[in-house]
């Protein structure tokens, strides 16, 4: 990156100084902080390893709680959304405001269809009985634990990790949502970025990158495992 | 008053000891050199008008000798550690012909479960007494530990032994009594609002003691 | 752009236009933001004293109605006497307050604010709008954590550590609201060490004055640094660890719940995989501003420098691998043990490193014991019992015997008392004028270390008594037990001493108050240090320099034959130095 010091931080001071890293303040900044999420999920994560596989008793096999057809679409829909950021990314490179407007909306639209599909997913599953807690009594997944389709012992453990897990990422993409939209309208939109200037989306994208990988582990380990 | 460990009985308090007095020489050593050593500056090198301190920014050989001496010691330290560790609590150090007692830690009570005639647990001459713990002398010993709610800790100071009983995990700790006599176990996990009150006792006795014991507290308990 | 941000500091360096509510609230200058996190962790360090003044009335009088105690409720104390679920939330929310809401705020939440961008030549942190809300979170963690203390079922019981199954279920502990609070509160306290952290990182990664290469920074900068990685790394483990846990408590999960599956020595790794690399959050700092002043005090370069930085680095890393010796018993793995003993002892290495370069520090130095070198010279002495001690427990068929007694209380609170908090003291006089452009009373400071030296052993040297003895922590009376009886007339001394320590931190709180007002206008450099810091008018002006310093030395040109003062500010031009060659700047 060698173009004009334009976007670097308001407190970047005036004169060249002593610098570790030749990035600009915002980037680095969320580069640290990615550093700190991915610690946060590993704990959630490494979580999950341990009681899944330290568990006495067999996990529910997938498929007969989790729609996976369902959130495989939702999968391929925030992959979507990435790559729509890399090309908002690369229009505001090239100088192109308009098409880079076109490509974050779209990627904000994915985001929030994102989040619509989980909620809609929660919602179902709740219905079906299955809660943070395990199975609800009396409800159609309770049937299912009482015939011997789905372990009894564990499914205690799959609610609590599966709300947790799925959850908390579904938080972070809400974050990413709304942090999308608030640099839409207040910075896109007026039409302040520019090919020197376009910090915003790059570090806007690789929180959304990340939240994205996230989600790619989380489906497997979580629906397809 | 007490100044030094708790009175040995069992055969953990030789090598816990032995350690405890050599980390204390160790430490000991470290500890005057230092401290001395700080008085000795602080007095030496108190602030003089007119003087000028030393200007250096260091001394290689100094550090690397103060950098080696520490590893050297905590290696050879951890070695003997380790040997002793893998004697007392390492995956096979329960003696094959050790006797066992079950117990059983609940907010705020030890039960323990006795194999009776048989000298096997799980069998149906077991029999259960809250807050007593009957050992023979010169025997080792193994406690099968189960908790029931949360986590608490077996403990008995004169024996050098403490293991955590946690629920949902079996754990075996072993030790072997050398002194008979009345001893005390202590919870040495927070366990709640009667921590403080979850004792219960150990009762050392001599083989035939332990025989006589067992015979008239198996009668007892299956009346 | 540049230019722009040029004339923008310029203005604000001079014309503070700034309304109250800017300048003191809402604050985004670092240094206010530092002095906020000083003021409210104070508070808190009181309320931490004050908890365990009750915790040694009740052992050292065990039954006996308190003096004061009868302004407490019922439920706490009938009488003024304290029952055992009063004494249980005692000691839980005393370690809780002490370590989250008093010694690490002020290390980390005061000195990194406060001394990262004036030691680096910076006007601001990288990110100042969140540097203030990593204030904000943290205090609104704090009251969530001090209201726990009034509601009904009373605060949280399971012990700082939070073990669970007994802080998971409200049915095993007895309290139900005050567990949850904990939990909330520690999750904002995760996210305010977060977003402090990043910013502490960023900023000395990027916002570094032309000059100050990464060797000639100030080892108060490096352990802040070091610091700041570990939090942000650690921090979120600690705090998906208590969304687990309040989920445990609120929402029917059950990570922690053995009879519903779940694990509990889980929670026990999570706590200690944090809680590890937490206890060097605790020291590092302390450490870093120690080598500041005893340099200063020394008038003497710090012995090895290199091995100093290298020393921070190797604790930090080492800081991770050995979390499992706080379970040597828990029914972990014994290989496991191994281990993490050798890990363990291997940390006894670089703390000998940095102890023995202290040393070499004031060695043949010209010693000035102004009331910050008392305090950094106590650091040592005391820092070393505690580590000392540490080697017993690191030993793990020592540990086996001393897991849990008044043995380990003692190790802790000679490194986090003897060892952070004199740090702290000390810390608190030295920077204390760049603050507030006073200075604190050195008479009063000096009677003030003398006691505190003296009460502060005789609390806390006769734990390690008790601890071999075998008392075990966290017991309501000790006296239950009949092998604990006869150590009663030590817990009334070690009590008595506890109390006299209380009363005589009596004597900074007034000395601080005081000088706000009325202490000793501070020239610039009271101290003849080296460090960028005191290139500024006491207090520092907001927005620091209006055209940074340029460094051209190391921080710690004590007596250098190059100047015939005995010190050598890094800012300081002489004529053989040459301006330093300029990094590109950073482009987009």
């Amino acid at each position: 990156m060698t173009h004009a010091a334009a976007t670097v931080d308001q407190m970047q001071p005036p004169f060249p100084a002593e610098r570790g890293l030749d990035v600009y303040n915002k980037k680095l900044g969320m580069w640290v902080f990615l550093a700190s999420e991915v610690m946060f999920f590993a704990a959630l994560i490494g979580t999950y390893v341990i009681l899944r596989f330290g568990a006495t008793g067999e996990w529910a096999k997938p498929g007969i709680v989790l729609n996976i057809k369902i959130t495989a679409f939702n999968t391929f829909l925030l992959i979507c959304s990435s790559v729509s950021m890399v090309k908002a990314y690369a229009a505001i490179q090239d100088g192109d405001p308009k098409k880079m407007r076109f490509w974050l909306l779209m990627t904000i639209l994915g985001g929030a269809t994102f989040v619509g599909i989980q909620v809609y997913e929660y919602i179902h599953l709740v219905e079906h009985g299955f809660v943070p807690s395990g199975v609800r009594e009396g409800s159609e997944l309770a049937a299912l634990v009482a015939n011997g389709t789905l372990p009894a012992a564990t499914m205690g453990l799959y609610g609590s990790t599966f709300f947790t897990m799925t959850g908390f990422h579904g938080f972070h993409v809400t974050c990413g949502v709304i942090s999308m939209a608030y640099l839409y309208f207040t910075k896109a939109l007026p039409g302040k970025y520019s090919k020197q200037d376009y910090g915003g989306i790059e570090t806007v994208g690789l929180y959304w990158h990340f939240v994205d990988l996230v989600w790619i582990i989380l489906f497997t380990i979580v629906y397809l495992i | 008053m007490h100044w030094w460990l708790p009175p040995k009985a069992s055969t953990f308090t030789g090598p816990i000891d032995g350690l405890f007095l050599a980390i204390l020489i160790i430490t000991g050593i470290a500890f005057v050199l230092v401290e001395v050593g700080l008085i000795w500056f602080i007095v030496q090198y108190r602030q003089r008008p007119g003087r000028k301190a030393f200007y250096t920014h260091g001394n290689t050989r100094a550090e690397v000798i103060w950098t080696a001496i520490p590893a050297v010691t905590m290696v050879a330290l951890g070695l003997i550690s380790n040997h002793y560790w893998v004697e007392i609590k390492g995956r096979n150090s329960i003696p094959a012909n050790a006797y066992p007692i079950g117990v059983h830690a609940k907010q705020f009570e030890w039960q323990m479960t006795y194999p009776g005639a048989d000298g096997k647990l799980g069998t149906g001459d077991d029999f259960t007494i809250r807050n007593q713990l009957h050992v023979p002398v010169g025997r080792p010993i193994v406690v099968q530990l189960s908790a029931e709610d949360v986590i608490h800790s077996f403990y008995v100071p004169q024996f050098r032994v403490r293991q955590d009983v946690v629920p949902g995990m079996d754990i075996k700790a072993w030790f072997q009594a050398t002194v008979p006599g009345t001893y005390e176990i202590g919870c040495s996990q927070l366990c709640g609002l009667g921590h403080y009150r979850m004792r219960a006792q150990v009762f050392v006795h001599t083989q035939e003691d332990y025989d006589a014991w067992m015979k008239q507290a198996a009668q007892e308990a299956s009346q | 752009m540049t230019s722009v941000a040029a004339t923008a500091h310029g203005a604000h360096a001079h014309h503070d236009d700034r309304s109250f509510v800017q300048k003191y609230i809402f604050s985004t200058d670092h240094k206010i933001i530092g002095i906020q996190f000083l003021f409210v962790s104070l508070f808190f360090l009181l309320v931490g004293g004050l908890l365990a003044m009750q915790m040694r009335w009740q052992l050292g009088f065990p039954g006996k109605p308190m003096p004061g105690g009868g302004v407490l409720p019922e439920t706490m104390a009938p009488g003024g006497v304290i029952l055992p679920e009063y004494y249980i939330q005692l000691v839980t929310m005393h370690g809780t307050f002490m370590v989250f809401f008093a010694i690490m705020p002020l290390l980390v939440g005061v000195f990194a604010n406060f001394l990262i961008p004036l030691k680096i030549g910076t006007h601001d942190m990288a990110f100042p709008r969140i540097n203030m809300w990593s204030f904000w979170t943290f205090f609104i963690g704090g009251l969530v954590m001090l209201s726990s203390l009034f509601v009904p079922d009373g605060a949280a019981r399971a012990g700082w550590t939070m073990y669970a199954p007994l802080s998971a279920r409200h049915d095993y502990s007895g309290a139900s609201l005050g567990q949850e609070l904990w939990s909330v509160s520690i999750i904002f306290v995760g996210l305010s060490s977060i977003l402090g952290s990043l910013n502490y990182i960023t900023t000395i990664i990027n916002n570094r004055a032309p000059g100050m290469t990464w060797f000639r920074m100030p080892l108060s900068v490096w352990s802040l640094f070091i610091t700041a990685i570990l939090g942000l790394l650690a921090l979120p483990v600690l705090s998906g660890a208590a969304i687990m846990l309040l989920f445990d408590q609120i929402i029917g999960t059950h990570f922690f719940d053995p009879a519903a599956g779940g694990q509990a020595l889980l929670w026990q790794h999570l706590f200690w995989f944090f809680g590890h690399p937490e206890v060097y959050i605790l020291i590092l700092p302390a450490m870093g501003m120690v080598s500041d002043i005893i340099a200063n005090g020394s008038r003497k370069p710090i012995f090895g420098y290199h091995s100093m930085v290298f020393a921070i680095v190797a604790i930090a890393f080492l800081g991770w691998i050995v979390w499992g010796h706080h379970m040597f018993v828990s029914g972990m793995n014994p290989t496991l043990g191994s281990s993490f003993m050798v890990s363990t002892l291997v940390i006894a290495v670089p703390s000998a490193v940095k102890t023995f370069n202290w040393m070499g520090t004031m060695w043949r130095g010209n010693l000035r014991f102004h009331v910050p070198m008392l305090h950094a010279v106590a650091f040592v002495a005391m820092f070393v019992i505690g580590g000392l001690s540490g080697i017993f427990m690191a030993a793990t068929p020592v540990d086996m015997f001393i897991h849990d007694t008044y043995f380990i209380v003692a190790h802790l609170h000679y490194v986090l008392f003897g060892g952070s908090l004199f740090a702290l003291f000390g810390a608190i006089t030295y920077w204390y004028p760049k603050m507030f452009g006073r200075m604190m009373s050195e008479p009063w400071g000096k009677v003030h270390f003398w006691l505190t030296f003296l009460f502060y052993n005789c609390t806390f040297f006769p734990m390690h008594i008790t601890g071999m003895a075998g008392e075990m922590r966290r017991l309501y009376d000790p006296n239950q037990y009949t092998f604990l009886q006869p150590l009663q007339p030590i817990r009334v001394f070690i009590s008595i001493s506890a109390f006299l320590l209380f009363a005589t931190q009596v004597i900074f709180f007034v000395n601080f108050w005081w000088s706000l007002w009325k202490g000793k206008q501070a020239p610039q450099n009271p101290w003849e240090d080296n460090g960028l810091e005191w290139s500024l008018p006491s207090p520092a002006p907001h927005g620091n320099w209006e055209k940074v310093p340029t460094v051209y030395r190391g921080p710690y040109e004590f007596s250098s034959p190059q100047s015939t003062e005995d010190y050598l500010p890094q800012y300081k031009k002489l004529p053989t130095d040459r301006e330093p060659a300029r990094a590109p700047v950073a482009g987009h």
